[in-house]
């Protein structure tokens, strides 16, 4: 199993995203830098968190014209994982490989903390192996997470089933109050129809490992493996 | 005269554009509003609302103002705006 893990310039979470999957989860992974077109026979792709070409413009609107942008859009058409946490999303929304957009956080601020995430799919190559309902704690950090899809996006996202994770309280209500970014309907992830395409605020490389505060990111990584290898597979 | 008239249409034109981009109306602005809240706080009572923006300039070397607005316009949608979530204006002259 092997992942390739996107580098543009001013990514950050490339080398986090490398660790987590190569010496805490035990898969290879090879850095693809954005000139590239070639995803090094890799059977899924990650687009990492960071700050691509210095969030000019807009978050993720100069990364999506990346050479290697082109051979991301062949592979998720082609019906193979790709993952987007947190910028590697933005690029994702902005390169319409996923539906709506990004405004600045609801309180304009920066936002490094803990959330909790429910899931609410498992239909999809990144959630296969969580529960419906089951609540997720993994880190955010962003200014420019509060999604937005216009009311007939919003419409098919839901009827297609496409919002994976919302932020919830830790029992996994939905309450305003825990909505971090103000994002319509406490989206925190999506999926594309096919479900092979997957983007997420939250972080899922940095809670890997217990001495980093939790593990829970854990079952996203793992899940499109079990998908395409079978290996652990739920009974 | 078809030389006179072949010799204009390759007449090139300095054209600056500018492009206004801003939140569609139906998009909460909370940078704007924070603007807004600030600007009452310090007396200016008459301001009802901001609503923040970005501005381009391009300069280009076109064969008409109509080329660059078509061009421009263009350019404002694929990249300078997000459509998702913003509107823009183009001015050519």
């Amino acid at each position: 199993m092997k992942f390739a893990i996107v580098v543009f310039p001013g990514s950050n979470c490339d080398h986090d995203a490398h660790y987590a999957l190569t010496e805490v989860l035990g898969y290879e992974a090879d850095f693809v830098w954005h000139k590239e077109t070639d995803l090094h026979g890799a059977d899924a792709v990650v687009l990492p968190g960071g700050f691509s070409y210095g969030d000019y413009l807009r978050s993720g609107a100069i990364a999506r014209f990346s050479p290697v942008m082109a051979s991301v859009a062949d592979f998720a058409a082609a019906g193979q994982p790709v993952l987007g946490v947190c910028n590697g999303f933005q690029v994702l929304l902005e390169a319409g490989l996923l539906p709506g957009g990004m405004r600045r956080n609801r309180d304009l601020k920066f936002i490094c903390q803990y959330v909790h995430l429910r899931v609410e799919q498992t239909d999809t190559l990144f959630t296969r192996n969580a529960r419906v309902g089951q609540v997720l704690r993994i880190p955010i950090a962003h200014g420019e997470g509060n999604y937005y899809a216009p009311p007939d996006a919003m419409a098919r996202l839901e009827a297609n089933r496409q919002v994976i994770f919302r932020y919830t309280a830790p029992d996994g209500a939905l309450d305003d109050a825990w909505n971090i970014n103000g994002s319509t309907a406490a989206i925190a992830g999506i999926c594309n129809e096919a479900r092979n395409v997957v983007g997420l605020m939250p972080h899922p490389e940095r809670a890997c490992e217990r001495v980093v505060g939790s593990t829970d990111g854990r079952v996203i990584l793992e899940s499109v493996v079990t998908a395409l290898t079978g290996e652990g597979a739920l009974a | 005269m078809w030389t006179i008239f072949f010799i204009a249409s390759l007449e090139r034109y300095d054209v600056k554009a500018k492009v206004y981009v801003t939140l569609k109306p139906s998009i909460l602005d909370p940078q704007g509003k924070t603007i807004a809240q600030a600007l009452q706080t310090m007396g200016y009572q008459t301001v009802q609302d901001v609503r923040q923006g970005k501005y381009f300039e391009l300069d280009l070397d076109s064969g008409s103002a109509d080329e660059a607005r078509q061009m421009v316009a263009e350019v404002a949608d694929r990249v300078l705006a997000n459509p998702v979530i913003e509107s823009y204006r183009v001015e050519v002259e």
